[in-house]
């Protein structure tokens, strides 16, 4: 272990999520690989352990015998000031090295707050974090992650980008670059063959130019570049790899615990979520797969907990039998079950109560709109009736906690919309006094609320943000309107929902705002604790751009918009009647109703779309 | 099963693992090696698994014991290489028996330590260290539960001697384990607060040996 490291780790906390060595890390003899890969993640390692994409991809990578592909997380506030002031560069985990021994750093970025983390970690491996100063063709940075779908504020920063899902197409990246480095290629020749990889996104490639009340007038594709650049997906997820032998954390993370993706994709076409729409079509495994994938990964890892992954779990045809399956193992091993995103109807209750058989645990309910009418425009396709129903079975087997989780700020609401949260709230503790077997314990209603953000790729990616002082001011009176003690108000404030929302709907002119909020010390900000609103309005000031012109502003429907080079599958006039049937109020039947026919299928080589 | 010992290494990174989060680490271990751990009685049951001493973060021992229970018969003999083959980097189960003494009878713990000195001659180093522990007495101010206060560090210390190493003493101790407990951190400390000008740069430990209150190994 390096010195200086060993001098600094006792001092800092936790520090264990900074020395790698888990059960289960993957150590390759670097005198025998060809490329190095620095498997970037720009949050801490608690975070970063414990999104699956990331242990997917890990093992992927490293399944290409002359790659060898190690974790990279961002250090917290105080091992960061340690490493400045003991000049240590940013190490990857598995190794020890510093990143300057790579041949790739290669980011995986879930959300927009990330930004500035990943140039400060760029700047950390020490280059610079323009792409354009990295004149060599090595080391290559590269950015994948769902944050990629609108990639246009940090293109300057990024040499290319990976669109979609990265199983395969990592891999092909990967084995062109290693041709690349045999044969001494510059980085032009190299990108210039690499946007012939389906999925892969180079904006170098991309003239671009804007007209004179700032939005895009146009993008051009050079060299060959696809004009749009088409998300890849794998097309069968029981042959997919998945890693049945992940990293154990030695110490504590936020999800501790074995994940089972039961399918990717949503049949659901809420209007305001945009994955929803970004990982259609939809695409299922089989419960055999994920029963033995399940025991296996139980098994090699040790973990006591199971989590059953996806957008909706009650939308998983053979739920049922899955969690049988996995009940039968789990059940006499002490092993929890947990089926997160459960909506609110009969069936989920009943499997609600296996789960219980084993572990009990609080409910939460994404209602999102307070009023049926709001519901039907946003199509989100929970009534009032499921819910008092759900609550009532729920109460009447003893939960006594229930979340709910809305946002102020959607198209078309109105002040009743607000009220009506309101009084949902004061319905369900009615039912609560109706149901509960034993009162004395009392009963707690959390709503939620947050600040609605137009996402692209969603119908609603047209739309206007509502203000942070009218999401206030619809907060004030939704704290007005509920008048019981047993319903907690807990609202999110607004600050970071603006700033989302310019940089998940922004353009390639915010790259140089990123770079001065990082200048000025700007990372984690996924953290409150070092999230800095003020400082993103001031380097916004400073290159003459306004928050309100991308958060603010509602597109017209023939704008060219930022993130058009990046075609999903789902087709822009599918999203645009979509939009039109929320402002008629018109409810659009889910997947498995009816297939709307919304484009994504053409991902899928002559398979069925699982709607 | 009855209880049954293990003896097990934690060394190189493994050091930086918490106690909490060690033992979590070990219970997922067992399982990981197919071996059941019993479980105790109750409302809120857990697996009968402790540490007789636990060890703070950073330093590294090669002579920790874990004491538990299996819910199924198996040899002793068979555990340490079923355990240590799916341990973290740096934990290595070596040795496996039925206890013979009870943990609160392990009275002193041999110790090794490296104290650093990146700057200042090392001969006149040791010579200071020498004479600095064998005063009669070390009074320095410790925390306690009850907020700051004077103790004597002294007799908590049987034994202590000191070598030359590479930019480094090297201190051997033989010290108390339990009532009362020295953290060896309290070493350096003792210099930081009474001898500034002979605290090292870094000070480092390593357990060696656990022994009873006749000096015979603690099994
Ligand atoms: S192709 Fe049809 S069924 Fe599949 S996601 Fe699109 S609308 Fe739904």
């Amino acid at each position: 272990m390096d010195k200086r490291l060993e001098r600094i780790l006792p001092r800092v906390q936790k520090p264990a999520r900074y020395t790698g060595g888990e059960y289960n890390q993957i150590i390759k003899d670097k005198s025998a690989v060809e490329l190095r890969v620095a498997f970037c993640f720009p949050d801490t390692y608690e975070i970063g352990m414990s999104n699956l994409g990331m242990s997917i991809l890990y093992h992927t990578m490293n399944s290409l015998d002359y790659v060898w592909c190690e974790r990279v997380f961002a250090p917290w506030g105080d091992m960061y000031a340690e490493m400045k002031k003991a000049q240590l560069p940013l190490y990857a985990l598995e190794s020890g090295d510093s990143l300057d021994s790579f041949d790739v750093l290669a980011f995986s970025v879930g959300y927009e707050m990330a930004y500035t983390t990943v140039l400060d970690m760029i700047d950390q491996a020490g280059l610079p974090v323009k792409s354009r100063e990295r004149e060599s063709l090595l080391p290559l940075v590269v950015v994948g992650g769902s944050a990629a779908v609108n990639a246009e504020p940090i293109t300057d920063f990024i040499d290319l980008f990976l669109i979609g899902e990265g199983e395969e197409m990592n891999n092909e990246l990967l084995a062109l670059l290693r041709t690349a480095k045999h044969e001494g290629w510059d980085k032009r020749d190299f990108l210039r063959r690499a946007c012939r990889i389906g999925g892969v996104y180079v904006p170098s490639l991309y003239e671009v130019s804007y007209n004179p009340d700032g939005t895009l007038a146009s993008m051009e594709a050079k060299d060959g570049a696809p004009t749009r650049v088409t998300k890849r997906i794998v097309q069968d997820l029981d042959a997919a790899p998945y890693p049945t032998k992940p990293i154990v954390p030695s110490t504590e993370v936020v999800h501790d615990r074995v994940n089972l993706e039961l399918f990717r994709g949503c049949v659901r076409g809420c209007r305001f979520c945009q994955a929803g729409y970004i990982y259609r079509p939809i695409r299922a495994k089989k419960p055999e797969t994920l029963i033995k994938q399940g025991i296996e990964s139980l098994q090699n890892t040790g973990h006591e907990d199971v989590t059953l992954l996806s957008l909706s779990s009650s939308d998983y045809r053979p739920l049922a039998g899955l969690c049988d399956g996995m009940l039968a193992y789990c059940e006499p091993r002490s092993i929890g079950l947990s089926l997160p995103s459960l909506r609110a109807d009969n069936f989920s209750m009943e499997i609600m109560e296996k789960l219980q058989k084993v572990r009990k645990s609080g409910l939460t309910f994404a209602v999102e709109g307070g009023s049926q009418r709001l519901r039907d425009a946003i199509n989100k396709n929970v009534t009032e009736e499921d819910l008092l129903h759900t609550c009532a079975i729920a109460f009447a087997g003893g939960w006594n906690t229930i979340k709910l989780y809305y946002m102020l700020g959607l198209p078309t609401e109105t002040d009743e919309d607000i009220v009506g949260i309101a009084d949902m709230a004061g319905r369900i503790l009615h039912c609560w006094r109706e149901n509960a077997k034993n009162k004395s314990r009392g009963v707690k209603i959390t709503v939620s609320t947050s600040c609605f953000i137009p996402k692209p790729h969603s119908p609603f990616q047209w739309e206007a943000q509502i203000s942070k002082e009218e999401y206030l001011r619809r907060v004030n009176l939704l704290r007005a309107s509920i008048n019981s003690r047993n319903v907690v108000y807990n609202w999110h404030d607004a600050d970071t929902s603006v700033v989302e929302a310019v940089l998940s709907r922004g353009d390639r002119r915010l790259a140089p705002v990123i770079e001065a909020v990082w200048r000025n010390g700007g990372r984690l900000e996924a953290w409150s604790d070092y999230f800095d609103y003020q400082r993103w309005m001031d380097a916004l000031d400073k290159f003459g751009l306004s928050a309100a012109f991308y958060a603010e502003r509602e597109r017209s429907v023939d704008e060219l918009l930022p993130w058009d080079v990046i075609d999903v599958g789902v087709r822009k006039e599918h999203l645009k009647r979509e939009r039109e049937r929320c402002y008629a109020s018109v409810l659009s039947p889910d997947c498995r109703h009816a297939c709307l026919a919304c484009g994504a299928l053409r991902l899928l080589e002559g398979g069925k779309c699982d709607g | 099963m009855d209880k049954l010992r293990l003896r097990f290494e934690k060394t190189g990174r493994a050091v930086y693992i918490s106690h909490l989060d060690l033992m979590h680490t070990l219970q997922r271990a067992f399982s990981r090696a197919g071996l059941a751990l019993k479980y105790s009685e109750g409302f809120n049951p857990h697996p009968q698994i402790s540490i007789a001493l636990p060890l703070s973060v950073g330093v590294a021992s090669v002579c920790e014991i874990l004491d538990f229970r299996l819910l199924m018969e198996e040899d002793p003999a068979s555990l340490p290489a079923r355990l240590s083959a799916v341990m973290p980097e740096g934990i290595c189960v070596t040795d496996c028996w039925e206890p013979v003494y009870k943990p609160t009878l392990l009275k002193y713990l041999e110790i090794e330590g490296v104290f650093e000195y990146d700057s200042r001659p090392v001969p006149e180093m040791r010579y200071a260290l020498e004479d600095f522990f064998s005063r009669e007495a070390i009074v320095i101010t410790k925390k306690t539960k009850r907020g700051e206060g004077p103790s004597d560090i002294r007799p908590a210390i049987r034994s202590i001697s000191f070598a030359e190493g590479e930019r480094a003493v090297l201190l051997h101790a033989v010290i108390s384990a339990q009532e009362p407990t020295l953290n060896p951190a309290l070493l350096p400390d003792a210099l930081r607060q009474l001898a500034p000008e002979y605290e090292p740069d870094f000070a480092k430990f390593r357990r060696i040996e656990n022994y009873l209150e006749n000096m015979e190994i603690f099994r």
